[in-house]
């Protein structure tokens, strides 16, 4: 099979609402099915999509998100979010997509290396035992430029 | 696409997928396996097996499907089909390369 060009995709996840998370692990997940490593490096919000406590209540952003298309002062509503991000997770389900601690399982299962970032972790207060047990380290940026210093290595924020 | 596999004429698209999965045998599917440098044993028999069958029951293919299938896990499919394992085991199978971005 012909080697791609581009050899690892490395995804920095700064958000933790589901649009934001989705879009870094389905991206990860479809780089190792086209043979491209991959890793993502959770930071700041990001870590709660490795939160054990957390993952599975991430919602959709309502308010100041004029793809919604329902009126800001709406969508600032109680209850506006946790409805919007229900109805979101079941138009997921219906597409065979994974909940986020599945999802988790399957992109470390599939060799994309998961980090969580040092300075937002000591920021938050976190303890690796808060973390998900597929985490495969808490790195420093220094660490995480590391990794990205090879050819062919592409980096994204999200 | 015409292609010659061991004097057998298969039809492939651009891809290298097979078009008419009536031409599909074992022996194909060794020599396609072989393409992608990987020797087929009885474990990723029963796996080219199990995509036929969800192929044929209309099943989509995913990463998550591979996940429930009870005939492997993730880790052993990409040990046994390296370098994108859905890709690669649908065209030994083969079967279209499916479409799921999942």
């Amino acid at each position: 099979m012909g080697k791609t060009k581009v050899r690892k995709m490395l995804f920095i996840l700064s958000k933790a609402t589901i649009e934001n998370v989705y879009a870094a692990f389905i991206m990860a997940n479809g780089a190792r099915m086209e043979g491209i490593e991959s890793e993502i490096f959770f930071t700041f919000f990001g870590l709660e999509a490795i939160q054990k406590k957390k993952l599975e209540h991430l919602h959709v952003a309502t308010v100041g998100n004029p793809a919604m298309h329902i009126p800001t002062m709406l969508g600032g509503l109680p209850g506006m979010e946790a409805l919007a991000s229900k109805m979101m997770k079941k138009e997921m389900e219906k597409l065979d997509m994974p909940p986020v601690g599945e999802f988790l399982e399957i992109l470390s299962d599939s060799g994309c290396k998961l980090w969580a970032c040092k300075l937002a972790v000591e920021m938050f207060h976190l303890k690796e035992e808060d973390l998900i047990d597929e985490l495969d380290g808490i790195l420093t940026i220094g660490d995480f430029y590391n990794r990205a210093d090879e050819e062919n290595t592409h980096l994204l924020f999200i | 696409m015409i292609k010659t596999i061991k004097h057998v004429e298969i039809q492939v698209n651009d891809e290298g997928y097979l078009t008419d999965f009536s031409q599909w045998n074992k022996e194909i599917g060794e020599e396609l396996a072989k393409e992608h440098d990987i020797e087929m044993t009885d474990k990723h028999w029963e796996v080219i097996s199990w995509i036929q069958a969800q192929v044929a029951a209309n099943e989509p293919l995913s990463i998550r499907g591979i996940k429930k299938s009870g005939v492997i896990d993730i880790k052993q499919f990409y040990d046994l089909f390296p370098g994108g394992p859905l890709k690669v085991s649908t065209k030994i199978a083969g079967v279209p390369k499916p479409k799921s971005c999942i």
